[in-house]
């Protein structure tokens, strides 16, 4: 699929056998991949987590990548590349800091995730699986990612950003690109494509607070907990939705604090907003 | 059967039963500190004090049955293994949520992990096995975070590791990132997954009872059942069966999603209803009607507002010609093509098919070519006999459910709204106007769209 009409199908010589990493490199690897592999009674079961780690190194997996899993397991080649293929996570090809996938399956598609894909390739001028120039940015559609309760969804990095809107996920492209701080709505603060593949490795993730950020739940992850304790009313059920970013221009120019993310906060906030005939709470006790 | 008044008691309160999702708004609830001020680890010491063989007996005699959608009683599972036979044993941790619709194991894993990190100890005990693994699917990077660390957690005090609690059982715990494959979803493929192959389906028997992990007898149990076996230990078997009907007894997560009001998890006895569940929740959006709704992910033959009084268990969905799968109830309005969500779902089919066995194989492919035609208002009226034709060879012909799956939204949608198959086909289009589906259609700021 990836030759080009003038090599044709080659039938000449076979590829080389892919060059091997920077020794250092190589060492350093090799202490990942012994931790990976003690995880394991059978040490196959580690070319998973080490096609992340690889992943992790150089931000696709490469053919000195696959040659290192085979090395280390005690595989060819051949049947490493056979399961690299495989699975949709390993990308083939160089590609962008940010991994931006936006769910085209049926339930976010039809509630928006069409439009939102759509918007995003136009604004960025790119196709499914392309990278910006800048190296940013891959935008792809990708498959249901069980949020569907915070319809339509995007994923960047595989971190949560729910119920979005075409111009919500464009500012956070643009946001992206322009090197300006973005919180995951469940997740914690972005880090690199190669950063998040190292976590995927099986390597937890050493920032301080990233396990805490975004708290304990997202807001539509409570609805049935809030109504069983009585504490929403049918008529006054806070719409997950309604805290979603939906007006560009009052976006633009708040910046919301992380704490404003802590999906787990905004329901009782938005209930009393909503209902102003009706305040509730410890402010109006003290405004009277 | 009568049918007493006060089941006419339509309060939120007394219809929904939050057990694994009690303490999800609390800070920090991801905690082991949170988790044990909720009785954690509670449930194990009692399973501790008991025997394995009593263990399993109880879990049987509790009624649990398998949340990941094919409803196999648990504790039948654990019995299945085969014992004294010189040979590891397994569990493995179905953690692979990724069937359309399906969105309960990750905020349930992501609120709460420690439930299915206790109820890993006590099936382990059960079973005698020493190694166990979640199969976590890869792109929950948030999820897999709070995993790590629950576990990190769980093996600093003692409920992992070795002689656990004084009780001389001693257990690996490993948490295991997959890579992007959906029918991993399936007990077996995930097993050649997780032997670090191409995800595929086994040919079964042998069952993964007797011949799983590294050929050695394996228990493969859903994130939600595991994580129901704790409180079953703690407040009791009888607690469980006064929950839910006879044959399908306990609590579990329903997840609303789609046009509804208020979509999200609803954690309720078995049995509850689509209707009772969306007059508490608000309904759906204002100003729409419910067209047609999944049961249980996109897998399960749809529904439409005729069935909105069946109850939610495995014998009524299976009675109303459905199944429970994984209580992913979607819900679409009016507003909603159904043969632009019937080809997506077939689009993602095809896509994920992993190639081994030939109905499936092909015949998904073709499903989406005619699908697509008839979408574009370039199909004709015989090209719906040919959809029912390829669906009914892929259905049951194939090694694994993943066929099976595809078949079912192509039935149960050519069986339900024939009439707007044909309407595309004569009137040479989509009658439907894609935005007015959105989830902003009706707000009056408009987006840029």
């Amino acid at each position: 699929m990836t030759t080009t009409p003038s090599e044709g199908v080659g039938l000449g010589m076979p590829q080389l056998p892919a060059p091997d990493y920077p020794d250092d490199v190589r060492a350093r690897l090799e202490g990942d991949a012994r931790e990976i592999i003690a995880r394991y009674p059978d040490s196959r079961s580690a070319l998973l987590p080490l096609l992340h780690l690889v992943q992790a190194e150089e931000g696709h997996v490469t053919r000195t990548g696959m040659r290192f899993c085979a090395d280390v397991l005690g595989l060819t080649t051949a049947e490493v590349t056979a399961v690299a293929t495989f699975y949709s996570m390993y990308r083939r090809r160089p590609s962008g800091d940010y991994q931006v996938g936006v769910c085209t399956n049926t339930l976010c598609a039809v509630m928006g995730g069409d439009a939102i894909f759509e918007t995003l390739q136009e604004h960025l001028g790119v196709g499914n699986g392309e990278t910006t120039d800048d190296g940013k940015v891959t935008l792809e559609h990708i498959e249901c990612n069980a949020a569907c309760d915070f319809a339509p969804v995007v994923m960047v990095n595989w971190e949560f950003f729910d119920n979005q809107t075409p111009g919500s996920a464009t500012r956070l492209v643009d946001d992206l690109r322009a090197g300006r701080p973005v919180a995951p709505t469940r997740g914690a603060r972005l880090c690199t494509f190669k950063d998040t593949a190292r976590i995927l490795a099986g390597f937890p993730d050493e920032r301080p607070g990233a396990v805490e950020e975004s708290g304990s739940a997202g807001a539509a992850s409570l609805v049935g907990l809030r109504l069983a304790k009585g504490e929403a009313a049918p008529a006054r059920v806070v719409h997950p939705r309604d805290g979603g970013p939906h007006d560009p221009q009052e976006r633009a120019v708040h910046e919301p604090s992380p704490s404003e993310h802590l999906s787990s906060h905004d329901a009782p906030q938005d209930t009393s907003a909503s209902d102003p005939a009706h305040p509730a709470g410890p402010a109006a006790e003290e405004g009277e | 059967m009568t049918l007493a008044p006060e089941v006419k008691d339509t309060s939120p309160e007394k219809l929904l039963a939050p057990v694994l999702s009690a303490f999800w708004d609390e800070d920090a609830s991801w905690t082991l500190d949170v988790y044990r001020r909720h009785e954690g680890y509670e449930g194990l010491r009692k399973a501790l004090a008991m025997s394995p063989d009593e263990v399993i007996a109880y879990v049987k005699e509790s009624g649990l049955r398998g949340r990941g959608g094919a409803g196999f009683p648990t504790g039948m599972k654990w019995q299945f293994i085969p014992q004294g036979d010189g040979k590891p044993h397994y569990l493995v941790v179905n953690a692979d949520e990724s069937e359309p619709g399906t969105c309960k194991d990750i905020p349930l894993l992501f609120a709460n992990p420690h439930s299915l990190i206790e109820g890993i100890v006590i099936a382990c005990y059960a079973i005698r096995s020493s190694h166990a693994f979640i199969y976590l699917r890869g792109e929950v990077v948030p999820v897999l975070r709070r995993l790590h660390e629950a576990v990190r957690e769980a093996y600093d005090a003692g409920f992992l590791g070795e002689n656990i609690l004084g009780s001389g059982l001693d257990l690996q715990l490993t948490v295991h990132a997959g890579a992007g494959a959906y029918i991993c979803g399936e007990e077996t493929a995930l097993l050649d997954s997780l032997e670090g192959r191409r995800g595929q389906p086994r040919l079964r028997p042998p069952f993964p009872a007797v011949a799983g992990l590294y050929a050695c007898p394996t228990v493969v149990n859903n994130v939600e059942s595991i994580a129901s076996v704790p409180a079953i230990l703690q407040r009791g078997k009888e607690w469980f069966r006064s929950m839910g009907s006879e044959k399908s007894p306990g609590f579990t997560l329903y997840s609303l999603s789609g046009h509804v009001a208020s979509p999200g998890q609803y954690e309720a006895p078995l049995g509850i209803t689509l209707r009772q569940l969306l007059d508490m929740s608000g309904g759906m959006r204002p100003g729409h009607r419910l067209k047609f709704w999944t049961p249980g992910g996109s897998s399960t033959p749809m529904f439409t507002e005729e069935h909105l009084d069946v109850p939610l268990d495995y014998e009524g969905v299976g009675a109303a010609g459905s199944m429970l799968g994984t209580k992913a109830l979607q819900c679409f309005d009016e507003t909603t093509c159904v043969v632009r969500a019937v080809t997506r779902w077939t689009e993602f089919y095809a896509h994920e098919s992993c190639g081994k066995c030939t109905p499936c194989r092909e015949g998904t492919y073709w499903l989406v070519q005619l699908l697509r035609d008839i979408e574009a208002g370039k199909g004709t009226l015989s090209d719906l006999d040919k959809l029912n034709d390829i669906a009914d060879n892929i259905n049951g012909k194939s090694f694994c459910a993943l066929g099976d799956g595809a078949a079912s939204p192509i039935f149960s949608s050519l069986k339900y709204f024939r009439e707007e198959y044909e309407q595309h086909i004569n009137g040479r289009g989509c009658p439907f106007d894609p935005a007015k589906s959105t989830v902003w259609a009706d707000k009056p700021a408009e987006v840029n769209a």
